[in-house]
């Protein structure tokens, strides 16, 4: 008897409470959305971007290691320079997965535009690093950069003048084949040199 | 009069059966283990279409699931005739947590506003109304665009037709840097969103990328490698006062900020073998965060509310893992879910990440971190990674 009328009661109680919530009663809150604070990303072109507020140079010392590293060129210093794409096309170095180390059997490559740029004083060279895809775009950014001053650093211990070699890393973004495959990482592991010609 | 009947027997139900799981619902609460956490059962009626959709994609990224009445935690009812009615009470005690009637800008929107206010009633962080940056391939080249976080509305940012790439949200402001080379070398610029500008922030020799901004908006971490190296470098957020933070022979990448910004965590190495680094923001030794059981870690980021780092591991696949960012339970790692370069929402348990598709493509992801549930965002067309997600 007991249970019955409980159950009774919280019957009651329940319909009470759906017909209180079921039925068409207007919630007395209406919140106002506003539109999101841009409508629209404007099109601003291909405008000059501006510079002086966020660009000065900051003026940093680094401490040395046991071989101290060196700094790379100022930016701009072959601006205009013509560039040629040729004359070390058969001198593109390929490097191992995930290593920027120059392998011994690429010495060679770099003797041989080491050797071009001391018989041609006035020359200089820009070394651009590549990645496959199998790191992540990030990481590859400064994977690149790593084979190119690679290069660069095994460039000057050859006897070329730090000032005539720039770098310049192009992570996974410019791969030498498109495929996604073992043959196609190989290709784009790799630096390239493009010999830079003094404007006449 | 029968099926009010039958409805209330049901309701009985409902209540009985949630009365049972009121133990385990405080358990989960205590403790939520990345990967391993049960989803909170929601049950949603009266809601049609778009609406439907766009609520329950907005709930499944945060943890939420969806079931009968009889065994949900919460029960969500309302109407989109036009504007959104919406009411959520909770199965258990049936008090209601929102009740409300939406107006103005899209019934999409009116129903983020709605999943943000039935969350927050739950005492978390929304971030249905939240956007997302990225970059799309355009041809050989990139661009950055921005969207909803769902992948709605999205708009171009940038139109420098050369690469573009690693964008990252200024915190609380409508502004992003990145890296472009529109000037013929990888430099970080600063790109105001509300007016277009674009501004060079970074043009030091080689390589300028990977900017990322301190939670008080403050300072910009990022990898310089003008001497001679990848390497960390901070500095305020008007260029000035550039202070080197590593000088290493190797390759540091991807620093991010600790929420306090006392910290700057990055991937580096340590004897030849990559890490997770981190580093004071003002300089001083090199720590190493643990991630035991996930090795060649890269790409970390740090949660707002300063408990994990999720991080890409880098092996033959990639992979999303997460760590206690203080070197709790062992510095145990658990792997999540393949994909790679994470991003936390600002509710410190959504994150936006890259996967790979068999033809190259990449995608962007959601995922809830804790139950592991996953959307892909497919609503934006073509190939898209390196997501930032605005906090």
């Amino acid at each position: 008897m007991k249970p019955t009328s409980f159950t009774t009661a919280t019957l009651v109680a329940v319909v009470l409470m759906i017909t209180s919530f079921g039925c068409a009663k207007r919630p007395t809150r209406v919140t106002n959305i506003p539109n999101p604070p841009i409508a629209e990303v404007p099109d601003v072109g291909m405008t000059e971007p501006i510079e002086g507020v966020f660009s000065p140079e900051g003026v940093f010392s680094p401490e040395g290691l046991d071989t101290p590293l060196i700094p790379l060129n100022p930016p701009g210093s072959h601006l205009n320079w013509q560039e040629d794409s040729e004359t070390f096309r058969a001198h593109t170095v390929y490097f191992a997965f995930d290593s920027s180390a120059v392998g011994n059997a690429e010495k060679p490559k770099v003797e041989a535009v080491a050797a071009h740029l001391k018989s041609n004083p006035v020359q200089a060279v820009r070394v651009e690093g590549h990645c496959d895809e199998r790191g992540t775009e990030g990481y590859n950014m400064a994977l690149g950069e790593r084979r190119a001053i690679a290069l660069r650093d095994e460039l000057i211990r050859l006897g070329v003048e730090p000032g005539r070699v720039d770098t310049i890393s192009y992570g996974e973004e410019r791969p030498a084949d498109p495929g996604h495959n073992e043959e196609a990482w190989r290709k784009n592991r790799r630096g390239e040199f493009i010999l830079l010609i003094p404007p006449q | 009069m029968l099926k009010n009947v039958s409805f209330v027997v049901f309701s009985l139900a409902t209540c009985a059966s949630a009365l049972c799981q009121g133990d385990r619902i405080t358990v989960i609460k205590e403790a939520l283990r990345p990967g391993d956490t049960e989803p909170v059962w929601v049950n949603i009626s009266g809601l049609t279409g778009e609406a439907l959709e766009t609520l329950e994609f907005d709930l499944y990224v945060q943890g939420f699931n969806f079931t009968n009445a009889a065994n949900a935690q919460y029960l969500i009812s309302g109407s989109n005739n036009g504007n959104l009615q919406a009411r959520a009470i909770d199965a258990i005690n049936k008090n209601t947590l929102v009740g409300r009637a939406y107006s103005g800008a899209s019934l999409r929107r009116q129903v983020h506003a709605f999943a943000d206010d039935f969350v927050q009633a739950l005492g978390r962080k929304g971030i249905a109304r939240t956007m997302i940056a990225f970059k799309t391939e355009v041809g050989r080249n990139s661009e950055i665009r921005v969207a909803d976080f769902d992948g709605a509305n999205v708009q171009q940012v940038t139109r420098d037709n050369t690469i573009v790439a690693a964008p990252a949200w200024v915190p609380g402001r409508f502004a992003l840097f990145y890296t472009s080379y529109r000037l013929g070398n990888p430099n970080i610029f600063h790109h105001d969103l509300a007016t277009g500008r674009q501004t060079v922030f970074a043009k030091y020799s080689g390589l300028n990328t990977s900017a990322a901004v301190s939670p008080d908006g403050r300072r910009v971490a990022m990898i310089l490698s003008k001497g001679g190296s990848p390497d960390v470098y901070v500095c305020n957020i008007d260029g000035s006062d550039l202070k080197r933070l590593t000088e290493t022979r190797e390759d540091e990448s991807s620093p991010c900020w600790s929420p306090d910004g006392q910290w700057i965590c990055f991937a580096g190495k340590i004897n030849e073998r990559r890490a997770l680094l981190r580093v004071p923001a003002n300089g001083g030794p090199v720590q190493r965060i643990a991630t035991v059981g996930a090795g060649n870690p890269t790409e970390p980021d740090w949660s707002p509310d300063g408990q994990w780092i999720v991080f890409t591991r880098q092996s033959r696949d990639f992979e999303i893992c997460i760590v206690p960012a203080n070197g709790g339970r062992g510095g145990d790692a658990t792997i999540l879910v393949s994909g790679e370069d994470p991003s936390w929402a600002p509710n410190s348990r959504t994150i936006v990440f890259t996967r790979r598709q068999g033809d190259g493509r990449r995608v962007l992801y959601l995922l809830d971190v804790f139950t592991k549930q996953i959307k892909d965002v497919a609503r934006i067309s073509g190939s898209n990674s390196q997501p930032s997600w605005a906090r």
